[in-house]
């Protein structure tokens, strides 16, 4: 039975900084990973990329080539997390051929990553409308456009790349829609230099490709019969309540929209760090000065204690790295990660998500996708008692279905006005035959 | 390479995902929800809200973003699980 110095969880840039990190400072080191190709959701990427379509992408390969020696368990897709000496780490492998796998370490790096967050719309259900992270998700990893005639929207600077990588791939982009308008919160992004020119980067690349990119401005209706045909865009106010008068439709087949992202913070909980809202409210993982989560023997990086990009995951992952080596960091990681902390700081102050939303929603717009709970079903919970994200899924089923609401949490938590719930005591769907077929209760898993 | 969709033939590359070749092949929506018989595709891409669920090789509830195309799938779209 191999039992690792440390497992790292996710193979993006934080996971990949933590394992190099501990690898070159001696450790028997396991990277566990959802994917096939190491990178994350950051670094997606196909076989023999160049890395032309990615930003920073020399820090990658410099990290791969670091990882002589680690264990990448490429394929893992880990359902739950049993603290203990050593923690066990419950994985499914395969898709079609699923079987189970269990791994175990003494010491775990928790970089679980983020995924899009989702604010529902008229329509937002209809084939053609994805999230912006899935948009570029088929270009990176797939070099496929999402669609032929596209309009992205949303809020935050990474509508800027799924726009340009969607005109890059050949579609046409009629229209970067950005609900939020500049203002001074953004001014430390501004100046910092390898984030100023990366803006400005993608400015050429607009112009270049003439995509409009107005600010104050969202989708706010999606329509169609089967797939979506054609969007509403209005002009928002401050509070992003739609501007009478200033509705007007674009023909379309394909919509990106991206509000942000959302930690994935089940196997934290499994664990049993204790949470806290992050830069922008949302819950993220508590860490102190070097990662280490507030469970015993684990550490996290990247995302999961913070959404603040690839240059904050990659230097949180270092200094996790050295922690859960007892290695001493040098001091420049730590002056990095206080400079990038007060960027991400400014990145969620710019770029945040204001209530007029709701004001989009009518009657019969979808906000649990998976158990189809409409708006009006939801209201009607709150009026019946719903307090919190539980109580409406008891009383409605918003949240109940397969992506146990990880879609939906985000605007089911603001619509109650509480926080987004992320226990998930299982973090993957698991077949029943799967459980049944472990030798012995989960927490004993057995070696595949 | 090839897979085959409902006893249709479709084209897939190696590394690519079996929602990206049927993406690729025009397709945007395989299955319809339980209640509403809404059409579905791909929604997050990353395996997140399982819209894009089929069946492969006889196995159901499959994420077409997550899962390989491999050469010869027999995949099944339709209903919801």
């Amino acid at each position: 039975m191999t039992v690792y110095d440390i497992a790292v969880i996710g193979a993006g840039p934080a996971g990949l900084a933590a394992a190099a990190t501990a690898a070159g400072n001696g450790a028997a080191v396991a990277v566990i990973d959802a994917a096939e190709r190491s990178g994350g959701q950051y670094y997606r990427h196909q076989h023999g990329d160049d890395g032309a379509r990615h930003h920073h992408w020399r820090a990658f390969t410099r990290l791969r080539d670091r990882l002589d020696g680690v264990a990448h368990l490429a394929g893992h897709r880990v359902w739950h997390a049993e603290p203990g000496e050593p923690h066990v780490l419950h994985c499914l492998v395969g898709h079609a051929d699923e079987r189970p796998a269990t791994v175990r370490a003494r010491r775990v790096v928790l970089a679980t990553g983020a995924h899009d967050r989702s604010l529902p719309f008229p329509g937002w259900d209809l084939p053609g409308v994805m999230t912006a992270g899935g948009a570029q998700a088929l270009w990176k990893g797939q070099g496929l456009p999402a669609g032929n005639n596209v309009v992205v929207t949303g809020t935050g600077p990474f509508l800027l790349p799924v726009a340009t990588g969607l005109a890059a791939a050949g579609a046409t982009v009629h229209g970067v829609f950005e609900a939020n308008r500049p203002n001074r919160h953004a001014l430390p992004l501004a100046t910092d230099l390898s984030r100023a020119a990366e803006a400005a980067g993608y400015a050429a690349a607009l112009a270049r490709h003439r995509i409009p990119y107005r600010t104050g401005h969202a989708v706010i209706a999606a329509h169609g019969h089967d797939r979506l045909e054609e969007v509403t865009v209005a002009r928002l106010d401050r509070d992003w309540r739609p501007v009478d008068g200033t509705h007007r439709t674009i023909p379309c087949d394909t919509l990106a929209a991206g509000y942000g992202f959302t930690p994935q913070l089940e196997l934290a909980v499994h664990l049993g760090c204790e949470l806290t809202p992050g830069f922008d409210g949302t819950p993220v993982a508590v860490v102190d000065a070097a990662q280490a989560t507030t469970a015993a023997r684990v550490w996290a990086a990247g995302e999961t204690c913070g959404v603040g990009g690839a240059i904050l995951a990659m230097t949180t992952g270092a200094l996790a790295g050295h922690a859960a080596t007892d290695t001493t960091p040098p001091t420049g990681l730590l002056r990095r990660r206080t400079r990038q902390r007060r960027l991400a700081a400014a990145l969620a102050a710019a770029w945040p998500v204001r209530d007029g939303w709701r004001s989009w929603l009518t009657d019969d717009t979808l906000v649990c996708r998976c158990e189809e709970v409409t708006y009006a079903r939801v209201r009607e919970a709150v009026a019946d008692g719903a307090r919190d994200t539980r109580g409406l899924k008891l009383l409605s089923r918003t949240g109940m279905g397969h992506c146990q609401g990880r879609v939906c949490g985000y605007a089911a938590a603001r619509i109650l006005g509480v926080a987004e719930h992320v226990n998930r005591p299982l973090a993957q769907p698991v077949r029943l035959g799967d459980l049944a077929g472990l030798d012995t209760h989960p927490p004993q898993g057995a070696d595949t | 390479m090839n897979i085959t969709v409902d006893g249709r033939a479709v084209p897939a590359e190696e590394g690519q995902t079996i929602g990206a070749a049927l993406h690729a092949a025009g397709m945007r929506s395989w299955r319809t929800t339980r209640f509403g018989g809404r059409p579905r595709g791909l929604f997050c891409g990353i395996g997140v809200c399982f819209d894009c669920l089929v069946t492969v090789n006889g196995r159901t509830s499959i994420r077409a973003c997550l899962a390989p195309a491999r050469d010869g799938d027999v995949i099944t779209t339709g209903a919801a699980e």
